[in-house]
């Protein structure tokens, strides 16, 4: 077992541990989520096309990690929903500075539900480069991160 | 944050519980990117992204409950992205089936809308700032704007200043009349940090363009050059071409804003002063714009099928596309001895930019050869499933981007609906 701690900064605060789910490249909320919310799918498989990294597979109760998210504007709303049916990845994980549509969700998922959807970014690219889909990940309030390899 | 004395009472629940909570969650939001202060919306509407009754949505709909019920209605009229449905769109038994089911909310958000201040019953498309429609802000305004596509052209072309905001935090901030002070908003969060050299052959299709850009530098905002040799003003073509780049920006990337060089409004200002000190560059030749297309998956079950459907307008037409498709339709068909399009196509437009081109010569003819005008969301209508196992064509890369909708270049598009056998 091998462990790594990285420290970012918790925009919305909590403690999670859950399994990694990593998009490499920007994640896009609308079109990975489109399909989820639409036909009432529990596990949130990804329906991005475009991502390789995560097409098909399931994001909910995962450790989302990813640079960022891109696309459309209704982003944050789609996280917002996906929160509210607990739908919502376990945890939102960026290393660069969480860009402000993810923010939006992440902010109103926190005030808006009763759903928890702790969210730390400016974790570094160091993080995205290590960590895998697979691995433990373990958050804690201050923004640590714990990623732990079988 | 410094909030000035009406904000921080609306903080503290001076004008009700609910307005109270939609402050807080700007602030918040705010804070998370250092905003030192809110500031007033100064842009006469508001734009919100969320258009679509869609019965899953739910939790947004009991939201829009919570701020009616509340007295929390917006200051300020606002426009909304396009509606998903419309009888003239071809459907068959089993897609409308689907459709009632999706949309079934259509009605009761049509009324939620009314209630909270949309401003006009038919203000409902993704290009708001059509003269036709009428939202558009003037340069150095504040936007409480959602819609990235509407969001890249306010802060570019218009050069208004609106961060990319999420769907409903659109409507909270022209709830309250205040966004918080950040990014795209500030003299420093408008610089670029990328130099893109445009060095093509010809004018690139502005869709292929920015999603090349748009996947290269994300949320980042790009110097373009090399454009201006195509557009010496920002004429209604101009306006048009650079509204399709946009959006392939913001949907194939993150882009909010960008700056044209010699063209849009900062950049004729400020030049190549708006670069970063640590800019980057990136070179967009024939061949990058050529492996970007070959990037794009096809995800038809089979890939060598017909077209069934072609959609043209998302982002929405401008009266001057409108009338150039259907000059470009007109004369393909008479090029390839053909009466009516081969395949069903349907073209996009704002309702009031769509009523407009109706009562024209050209519009009655593009209806003879077959073609549907219509004002819905393409994206909508292909989150059906039994319309999305359709093979479809668009030349639009952010319908391409959301849906199983196959991209085609504008001439490979053209060609598609107009040859094929008689």
């Amino acid at each position: 077992m091998t462990k790594k701690v990285f420290h970012g900064r918790a925009v919305v605060k909590g403690s999670v541990t859950a399994e990694a789910l990593v998009s490499k490249g920007g994640f896009n909320t609308l079109a990975s989520y489109q399909h989820a919310l639409m036909f009432g799918d529990k596990e949130g498989k990804c329906s991005d096309q475009n991502n390789p990294d995560l097409y098909k597979k399931p994001m909910s109760g995962k450790a989302l990690c990813m640079p960022q998210t891109i696309g459309s504007t209704t982003g944050g709303l789609v996280l917002y929903c996906a929160a509210s049916m607990s739908r919502q990845p376990a945890c939102l994980l960026f290393s660069k500075e969480i860009d402000s549509l993810a923010a939006a969700g992440a902010i109103l998922a926190d005030v808006w539900t009763e759903s928890s959807m702790p969210t730390i970014d400016n974790l570094g690219d160091e993080f995205l480069s290590y960590v895998q889909t697979g691995d433990r990940i373990t958050v804690s309030e201050d923004g640590t991160v714990t990623v732990e390899r079988a | 944050m410094e909030l000035t004395k009406r904000q921080q009472d609306i903080l503290e629940g001076k004008e009700g519980d609910v307005k109270a909570k939609v402050m807080k969650t700007l602030i918040m939001y705010g804070e998370t990117f250092g905003a030192p202060k809110m500031v007033d919306v100064t842009g006469k509407y508001g734009h919100l992204v969320t258009s679509f009754g869609l019965s899953v949505m739910k939790p947004v709909y009991d939201l829009m409950d919570t701020l009616i019920d509340g007295g929390a209605l917006s200051s300020q009229e606002f426009s909304v992205d396009p509606r998903p449905l419309e009888s003239c769109v071809p459907r068959n038994l089993i897609q409308n089936i689907f459709f009632k089911v999706m949309y079934s909310k259509q009605a009761d958000y049509d009324r939620q809308l009314k209630t909270l201040g949309i401003m006009a019953d038919d203000a409902y498309t993704c290009t708001c700032y059509m003269n036709e429609v009428g939202n558009i802000p003037n340069e150095g305004d504040i936007l409480s704007w959602a819609e990235s596509s509407a969001v890249v052209y306010a802060n570019s072309i218009l050069g208004a200043r609106c961060n990319r905001n999420s769907g409903i935090l659109d409507l909270f901030g022209s709830i309250v009349g205040c966004v918080p002070y950040f990014g795209l908003l500030t003299d420093e969060g408008r610089k670029a940090d990328w130099l893109i050299e445009v060095r093509t052959s010809a004018r690139p299709e502005a869709q292929l363009l920015g999603s090349a850009i748009g996947m290269k530098v994300m949320e980042q905002v790009p110097y373009v050059t090399g454009l201006d040799k195509y557009f010496s003003e920002l004429d209604d073509e101009a306006k048009a071409y650079f509204k399709d780049f946009g959006a392939a920006t913001a949907s194939n990337g993150a882009v909010g804003l960008y700056h044209i060089e010699n063209l849009t409004p900062e950049a004729r200002k400020q030049g190549r002063q708006l670069l970063r000190e640590n800019y980057r560059t990136f070179v967009i030749d024939d061949a990058v714009l050529e492996e970007t297309e070959k990037s794009y998956p096809v995800i038809w079950k089979d890939r060598n099928a017909s077209p069934k459907l072609a959609f043209i307008g998302c982002p929405h037409l401008s009266a001057a596309q409108l009338e150039s498709w259907s000059d470009r339709i007109d004369e393909a068909l008479k090029r390839n001895g053909r009466d009516k399009v081969s395949v069903k196509t349907v073209m996009t437009a704002a309702p009031a930019v769509m009523e407009n081109f109706k009562k024209s010569d050209k519009a009655v003819r593009l209806q003879k050869e077959g073609v549907i005008l219509s004002h819905i969301c393409p994206l909508m209508y292909m989150n059906n499933p039994k319309c999305a196992s359709m093979p479809v064509i668009t030349c639009s890369n952010k319908l391409r981007t959301y849906t199983s909708a196959k991209y085609c270049k504008e001439a490979d598009l053209l060609e598609a609906i107009t040859g094929g056998a008689r």
